[in-house]
């Protein structure tokens, strides 16, 4: 039997297994291979908020799932076209989203009665037949096939059985025609001290993919073109990683300080490790108490003269509220960072949501306005991160950044920018020209923007004070009169609504008018946006508007809503842009909205679309 | 950084043009005064001083004095400070907070402070009442306080300030009351002069809601037998006459008086680096058979968080000198789209 190779557009492979099974590093290889040889794609990890819950459990399920094509995609996929699953459980957990006439790989060695009862089988889905009718199943018996090509060396049988994840690797590397060489590359340096374990990996690897050469088992191999992709320099790049790049790129070009008050919470954890490892740039962590003392200290950093920020998730942005509120009272610049979860409460810690914008918007006592805007993609949490930076020291405010567990996990392909091209980020401290009449007056606004001087403690003349109590316009002394309270609370308001003065024109994807506008804002513009082409290409007249900044709003933004019929709005939460869209524009928007710890699919979006258009 | 000054201050230069708004006959006023009256010669630039706060009374002591200021929310003032002093090393910064706010509301703030050992100064005036919320009973009111909020007495063990700092890994600890003017300027040089977190309890007297709580250390007639005058390296002598001392009965601090039997060899000595001591004398707070320990009762040096931090980055600058955030971004595996 020969072995064809057929070309295909688009692939989506799911690695499903144990928490221990290194599924996650199974995929962030795959990830690095297949960015390297020039696909465009995008991933979705999937793991359990338990750090070990119980081997071979349906809660301790962890999967990757990526999708990677020859052309510009937008989403990790709706469906797998490939479910590789390490152990009963993987497979009883994610069986049911792979679509009939769908491959599943199983590591058979893991199909022991323990593990089947744990995954609630009563027979064995690889030897009953069950499967077969609707999936090509592939059970390799990975286990023994590791133990085998490691058989000489001097590791423990536990040790060489945890390189069975390299074994799938090496197989779906061969079943896309995928090199080796990286991964091997990566795997040398990563046990550099541990040679015995650099082999094991590298022997099960290279057993998995001589396994797809030489076994007549597999008929076909696919190959997936170079995508084709804008010119550039590329790297693959995670959401949380691209934020703290574009966090320390603006400290750089403004030439302030980075100051990171944080306390651990998943998954914004990971922005205080990678900052915390980057000293040698002269960025200043400080892992914090509490939630409380990680935006207060920051603030406390902002007072003197740093780049300051504070990262957290929405349960921890519960706790921050009072502290931004005095942030926005002292206009104070800060950026305050979430990178949102399921909710309420603790929630759904693993898995993403957008359901915290209206805490963002209101979630603090009075009339505390702050700027929201929301990245897009894992490689748009470099640029939102930055334009964060710039406004908060631009406007002197507090800012929130809002990204979601799917962004800040999942990875693209990304374009290595140059950050002499960005936007200048030019800081001004207070100086003696900002007295008047021998005194300091720390309200004494800029006309454009209305930020008020910042002064830096140390600063000779400049001694002021500056608090939580309302404070006269100019002076800034604490001031209880009527008439100031209510001119400050419209001016804070004021200086966040003229943001919007210098955000650029909307960008319209597709017609700017038609029978209905898809507008998202965060995670789900990917899904949005692979709806809308599929559309287009069907014939609808369906435009779509992404939205970065959702407070302010863009000044053009309604005038655009208004050239179409309907205004759909996809959201994972029950909807919140869309009260405010119907708030600001009084139109009759339409919400999506699934809360299920996933990204909404392209497919739901398109189907909804259908169903609105058909009316 | 600059420790000395070509301009000399005066009082005047440390008063802001504010009205001081606390209730006539209060206890603030005087730590006011002293503090404008020591900070002039503490050598040090005037714009190099910030006094943080959080929520109460004595919180709203920066806006009366002319130097770098935030009066914040409730408890947060140690963090805020920590911020400031992690971010910018070469200020001076002070905290002024009171029993509600540092030990209520702020307790975690207050202990994780003192334990990293920031180099800060908290003034933290204890009149064990709310003030400012119109007098409930605070974290360090005595069992049994009747007050709007316990009206038949209240029921919690108070917290001892400084025998939770300690635990807490204080590395400065002192004690001076409101109307001893010259005891307290002293206490806050020497806090000024500690390098680390340096915890000064000031017990301070709220004349409207808890009047009186500390007037057994304050009255001409009961003073100087209540209360024992800390001095590095002398023995705890007090009294009238200089007529009594403590002396260790075992591990216990036993009052004895000087005469035929006792003189002042059998004392203890103070020794304000000596943890066994500060654990002791902060434990004499309040008691009824001994006076009441008031001076500096703990004193080490220890490396602070701060600078601790500025040598994690100068050795991670050296390893990788002249390394940008734009080598970061152009690192790991890449590859060029035509």
């Amino acid at each position: 039997m020969s072995i064809s190779k057929k070309q295909v557009d688009e692939v989506v492979i799911r690695f499903a297994g144990d928490s221990g099974d290194g599924m996650q590093l199974t995929g962030g290889r795959f990830t690095e291979t297949t960015a390297v040889v020039g696909n465009d794609l995008s991933t979705l990890p999937d793991f359990p908020a338990e750090i070990r819950a119980p081997a071979g459990s349906l809660a301790g399920v962890s999967a990757f799932q990526i999708k990677f094509s020859s052309k510009d995609i937008h989403t990790p996929g709706d469906v797998p076209d490939v479910l590789v699953a390490m152990n009963p459980a993987a497979l009883k957990v994610h069986q049911s989203d792979v679509p009939p006439g769908g491959t599943i790989i199983c590591n058979s060695a893991a199909f022991n009665p323990r593990n089947l009862k744990l995954a609630g089988y009563d027979s064995n889905p690889l030897e009953d037949k069950t499967l077969d009718d609707y999936f090509t199943v592939y059970s390799i018996d990975m286990s023994r096939m590791v133990s085998e090509a490691c058989k000489d060396l001097d590791l423990s049988p536990k040790l060489v059985d945890r390189s069975k994840n390299f074994y799938a690797l090496g197989l779906l590397f061969w079943m896309y025609d995928r090199p080796l060489k990286s991964t091997e590359d990566w795997l040398a340096k990563k046990f550099a001290k541990k040679p015995e374990i650099i082999e094991s990996n590298v022997r099960a690897l290279n057993a998995g993919y001589n396994y797809g050469e030489t076994t007549e088992i597999f008929t076909t191999r696919y190959t997936v073109d170079k995508a084709n992709l804008p010119p550039g320099k590329y790297r693959n790049v995670v959401g949380n990683y691209a934020l703290s790049m574009g966090l320390a790129a603006a400290a750089e070009r403004s030439k302030l300080e980075l100051f990171l008050g944080s306390y651990p919470i998943t998954p914004a954890s990971d922005i205080l490790h990678t900052l915390s490892a980057w000293k040698h740039l002269g960025i200043k962590t400080f892992q914090a108490e509490d939630e409380i003392a990680g935006i207060t200290s920051a603030l406390g950093a902002a007072f003197s003269g740093s780049l300051a920020i504070t990262t957290t998730s929405g349960p921890g942005i519960a706790l921050k509220g009072e502290a931004m509120g005095l942030a926005v009272i002292t206009e104070l610049p800060l950026v305050v960072i979430n990178v949102q979860r399921g909710g309420p409460s603790t929630g759904l810690p693993t898995k993403t949501e957008q359901s915290d914008l209206m805490q963002a918007m209101y979630g603090r006592n009075g009339e505390a306005p702050m700027p929201i805007l929301a990245s897009s993609t894992p490689g748009d949490c470099f640029y939102v991160a930055y334009e964060a930076c710039r406004i908060a020291v631009k406007y002197m405010t507090p800012v929130m950044l809002l990204t979601d567990g799917y962004l800040a996990n999942g990875s693209e392909p990304w374009i290595v920018p140059d950050i002499k091209e960005l936007p200048p980020i030019d800081v001004k401290f207070a100086d003696k020209s900002n007295i008047v009449d021998g005194q300091f007056m720390p309200y004494l606004r800029n006309k454009d923007t209305l930020a008020r001087p910042w002064a830096k403690p140390g600063t000779e003349n400049l001694e002021h004070r500056i608090g939580g109590i309302e404070k006269e316009d100019v002076t800034g002394n604490v001031n209880y009169d009527p008439e100031n309270h209510h001119f400050m609370v419209k001016t804070r308001a004021l200086k966040v609504q003229n943001i919007a003065n210098e955000l650029p024109p909307t960008d319209v994807f597709g017609e700017k008018s038609g029978d209905l506008l898809i507008l998202s804002w965060g995670g789900t513009q990917g899904a949005c946006r692979s709806a809308t082409e599929a559309l287009v290409n069907d014939g609808k007249k369906v435009s779509h508007i992404h939205l970065r900044w959702i407070n302010p709003l863009p000044n053009d933004l309604g005038g655009l809503l208004i050239k179409f019929k309907h205004v759909l709005i996809p959201e994972i939460n029950l909807g919140q842009l869309i009260k405010i869209i119907r708030a600001e524009y009084l139109i009759d928007a339409i919400g999506l909205n699934k809360v299920k710890g996933k990204p909404i699919s392209s497919a739901e979006i398109q189907d909804n679309v259908k169903k609105i258009l058909e009316k | 950084m600059s420790e000395s000054t070509q301009v000399k201050y005066t009082r005047k230069d440390f008063t802001s043009d504010q009205a001081v708004r606390w209730c006539p006959g209060c206890g603030d006023y005087s730590i006011l005064t002293q503090t404008q009256k020591v900070f002039p010669d503490l050598g040090r630039k005037k714009e190099e001083f910030v006094f943080i706060s959080g929520i109460g009374c004595s919180s709203r002591f920066p806006y009366y004095m002319h130097t770098y200021g935030f009066h914040s929310i409730h408890g947060r003032a140690p963090a805020i400070a920590s911020g400031v002093k992690i971010s910018r090393p070469d200020l001076s910064v002070w905290l002024v907070t009171g029993d509600g706010d540092g030990l209520s509301i702020g307790g975690n703030h207050t202990i994780h402070l003192l334990r990293r050992n920031i180099d800060l100064n908290v003034m933290l005036f204890n009149n064990r009442i709310y003030g400012l919320t119109k007098g409930q009973y605070s974290p360090t009111s005595e069992v049994g306080k009747v007050t709007k909020s316990t009206p038949l007495g209240s029921l919690d063990e108070p917290f001892n300030p400084l025998t939770l700092a300690l635990g807490a890994g204080a590395t400065f600890i002192a004690r001076t009351i409101d109307k001893e003017s010259k005891h307290m300027q002293e206490m806050i040089t020497e806090s000024y002069n500690h390098k680390g977190t340096s915890f000064l309890e000031i017990y301070q007297n709220c004349n409207i809601f808890n009047d009186g709580a500390f007037s057994n250390f304050t009255d001409r007639d009961t003073k100087s037998d209540t209360v024992l005058w800390l001095k590095d390296g002398e023995p705890m002598v007090f009294g009238a006459d200089g007529n009594k001392g403590i002396r260790l009965d075992g591990n216990i601090p036993t009052v004895v008086e000087l005469g035929d039997k006792w003189n002042k060899d059998d004392l203890l000595v103070h020794n304000k680096k000596d943890y066994m001591i500060a654990s002791m004398l902060s434990n004499m707070t309040s008691k009824p058979d001994t006076p009441e320990p008031i001076g500096v009762l703990y004193a080490v040096d220890a490396p602070t968080y701060e600078d601790n931090i500025a040598s994690q980055i100068s050795s991670a600058v050296k390893n990788k000198p002249k390394s940008s955030i734009q080598d970061i971004i152009n690192s790991g595996d890449t590859w060029v789209v035509k």
